[in-house]
């Protein structure tokens, strides 16, 4: 009866297992093998390289500048994206007028083409003709107008501001989530106890959303580090390297170049080092549960 | 019992799940199911000339019978990956094209997949052969003892030609107090150009220079006019280093064009299609495009006022070269069962009266030669062009990859001031060192 109790426990579990086998797992293990050989994708033979392919990453000078360039693209979103996120939801979370209005405002970023959205910025910050330069020329600032997406110093935070806009109403909508969780009860007894609005906000909303604070980031880390479509749509990675980001290098190494083992092996690599962040990440929240 | 049944329903219902996505997934895998004798198969990447395919598709069934079916796949990137893993299943259709370096083609003839045209052009004493433009077919052929490994043999049929120059504004050349009729001759000349353009705060050269392969055609013409194409292919085999003088001195016209306004601002992250809209609205003096543009310009503004030019000569000691040839082509599938179907669609595709057919509708240059009469004046300058055309596909060797991209977006980072013409022209030989040591340890 037992037996029988537990073969039926893993019929149960077999769909999901094969679904997560067919789409993950072998793939994933197709990927790593393909990272061992160099291969142009076309030819019917590959050769066989070993370790090479993985270790030419680790002197990739491009790769490396690429995942500089997403880790200062994440650093913006987890503080000004986050920040803005936590704070509208904050404020939507109050009893404010129109309420509901704002928060479909702000979540329409999100579901906006991400091709479209770098279009239209890419039109804004247009260094002849962007509605950017023009705002600034008609307020007295034109020493400020510039050539945004084409010069390197303002490249890459131009590219990050314009993700961090498209992004931050999925932080919004899950701190409004998690404020929303937050008993009401507790601000009204700290009120009794004569706690003023800063001081509730510090010692009750701050700690309750730290654990939905360190889900946040873990998505906004996972889904920065990936991003690419906006970045293609704005600058290509340009000007020279200084929007490169690591999916744009695993596309050159397939597209550009032909070199489909390198590029298996740069996603392989990319891949452990999300996994890695990501592990950190949850020890980091299971230790504050703790 | 009721209990029982339900239990063994719910396992019942789990198992027929796990069937059902085994047999998606299965299905999945599986080829695609080839097309009949009577109908031909063709992918293709060209929005612009969809509709003109379509309706040569249905002339050609109501002569011959055989129906010809036209799927689109844009954009290019897209179109290029489905073709790898089409052929990767063995899914390819009849007819597709290829778009890549030679390299990539070459890979291509080498798995089987593309049929050897050779004795089909030659046929009937080379009617085929000879209805094309000679560079058109060349960039579809592969030379005795080509570098690639390919047995000699010509691998595929251009349905239309290009060449990419220079073009300028008229209307703009007047504001300017400039000659509509007398475009700069000489590099100095355009220099010169350019400090009338900062002077008026207009926009200078637009062009595609963010897509880099723009970058590096533009590049490649004053390579060409500078060192010459022995000396270019020298340095692609190895055998002239990029620290060369005249490497460095075709790496610093972009620091000078630069310096002198010649280059529209913007330019290093610019698309193409930025660059045609700017261009047809009278907002740049000069664009550096392909024949293409003829048609789109003519989509964006009918009454644009300009002319083609060359690339204003920087040495006198070598012709300007600039790229050229085939634009798009069709190849047949090696393994398809309708490869002789698929031939005679091609020949009747790339004969004068559907040539013409093409051309008007969609003002490319066609290779068919014998259809010249019938196109308009600014798409006579830049066929006229074609005596100064080549192309990569041609020069029988290709650069490294990795070397090209350093080439390109080093001269992105010589416009933007970031680096020199000598500290570009370092890092390129490094990486071209790099990846000649690792050629010869295969």
């Amino acid at each position: 009866m037992r037996i029988k109790s537990t073969l039926e426990n893993y019929v149960f579990v077999l769909p999901a297992v094969t679904i997560f086998m067919i789409f993950y797992v072998i793939p994933f293990i197709w990927v790593f093998q393909l990272g061992l050989f160099e291969w142009d994708g076309i030819l019917p033979t590959k050769t066989f390289v070993g370790l090479g392919n993985f270790k030419e990453i680790l002197f990739d000078k491009i790769w490396w500048q690429s995942m500089g360039n997403a880790g200062y693209i994440t650093l913006i979103a987890l503080t000004l994206q986050n920040v803005v996120a936590f704070l509208l939801a904050w404020a939507c979370d109050r009893e404010i007028r129109a309420k509901n209005f704002y928060r479909v405002i702000f979540f329409i970023p999100p579901v906006l083409s991400e091709v479209v959205v770098g279009l239209v910025w890419q039109w804004i910050l247009d260094g002849n003709y962007g509605l950017l330069n023009h705002w600034l020329g008609a307020i007295g600032l034109p020493q400020l107008t510039r050539n945004w997406l084409s010069d390197p110093q303002t490249a890459l935070t131009a590219v990050a501001v314009v993700h961090c806009w498209k992004g931050f109403g999925w932080g919004f909508l899950i701190f409004l989530a998690g404020l929303q969780t937050i008993p009401r009860e507790l601000y009204e007894a700290a009120r009794v106890d004569g706690a003023n609005a800063w001081q509730a906000f510090r010692k009750i909303t701050v700690p309750l959303m730290i654990p939905v604070a360190v889900l946040v980031g873990i998505l906004t880390i996972l889904g920065t580090m990936q991003a690419f479509v906006l970045i293609i749509a704005m600058t290509g990675g340009g000007p020279a390297y200084h929007t490169q980001v690591p999916v744009l290098r695993i596309l050159a190494s397939m597209r550009g170049s032909s070199r489909f083992g390198y590029a298996c092996a740069q996603g392989i690599s990319f891949g452990v080092i999300l996994m890695a962040i990501s592990f950190i990440q949850y020890r980091f929240s299971k230790k504050y549960k703790g | 019992m009721s209990w029982l049944f339900a239990k063994r329903f719910t396992v019942l219902l789990f198992l027929v799940i796990c069937a059902f996505f085994l047999t998606v997934f299965l299905t999945g895998c599986q080829p695609s199911k080839k097309s009949d004798v009577n109908s031909i198969s063709v992918w293709h990447w060209m929005t612009d000339r969809d509709a003109a395919f379509q309706e040569l598709a249905k002339r050609y069934e109501a002569k011959t019978g055989v129906k010809v079916t036209f799927e689109l796949y844009a954009p290019s990137d897209a179109y290029s990956q489905k073709v790898r893993a089409a052929a990767q299943g063995d899914n390819l259709p009849d007819i597709f094209g290829i778009l890549g370096e030679k390299r990539d083609f070459s890979s291509f003839i080498k798995a089987g997949y593309i049929l050897d045209l050779t004795p089909y052009m030659e046929e009937s004493l080379g009617a085929w052969k000879n209805s094309f433009f000679a560079k058109a077919l060349a960039v579809n052929e592969f030379i005795e003892g080509n570098s690639y490994g390919v047995k000699a043999g010509i691998y595929g049929a251009p349905i239309d030609i290009m060449t990419i120059q220079m073009l300028y504004n008229k209307k703009l050349f007047k504001e300017l107090g400039l000659n509509p009729k007398k475009p700069p001759q000489t590099f100095a000349e355009l220099l010169e150009m350019g400090q009338k353009i900062k002077q008026a705060k207009m926009q200078g050269l637009v062009s595609g220079w963010g897509e880099v392969w723009m970058v590096d055609c533009f590049a490649s013409n004053y390579a060409f006019n500078i060192m010459g194409k022995d000396k270019v292919l020298a340095t692609i085999k190895g055998e002239v280093a990029y620290t060369d003088p005249d490497w460095i001195k075709v790496l610093g016209l972009f620091k000078q064009m630069q310096e002198s306004g010649v280059l529209a601002n913007g330019l290093v992250t610019m698309i193409n299609k930025t660059a045609e809209q700017l261009f047809a609205n009278d907002k740049a003096v000069f664009a550096f495009n392909g024949s293409w543009c003829v048609n789109v310009y003519k989509g964006m503004n009918p009454d644009l006022d300009y002319a083609g030019m060359l690339p204003p000569k920087a040495s006198e000691q070598n012709p300007m070269a600039i790229w050229g040839g085939a634009g798009s082509s069709f190849m047949v599938n090696g393994r398809s069962k309708n490869k002789e179907e698929a031939v005679k669609f091609l020949q009747w595709l790339t004969d004068r009266d559907q040539q013409a057919y093409l051309a008007e509708i969609t003002n490319n240059l066609p290779a068919n030669k014998n259809c010249l009469n019938k196109i308009p004046d600014i798409l006579a300058s830049f066929a006229k062009a074609m005596d100064n055309a080549t192309h990569p596909n041609v020069w029988g060797v290709s650069e490294f990859s990795p070397v090209i991209e350093a080439f390109d977006k080093g001269i992105q980072s010589i416009i933007i001031g970031e680096k020199t013409p000598e500290q570009v022209a370092a890092e390129v030989q490094k990486i071209k060192e790099r990846e000649l040591a690792k050629k010869r340890s295969r």
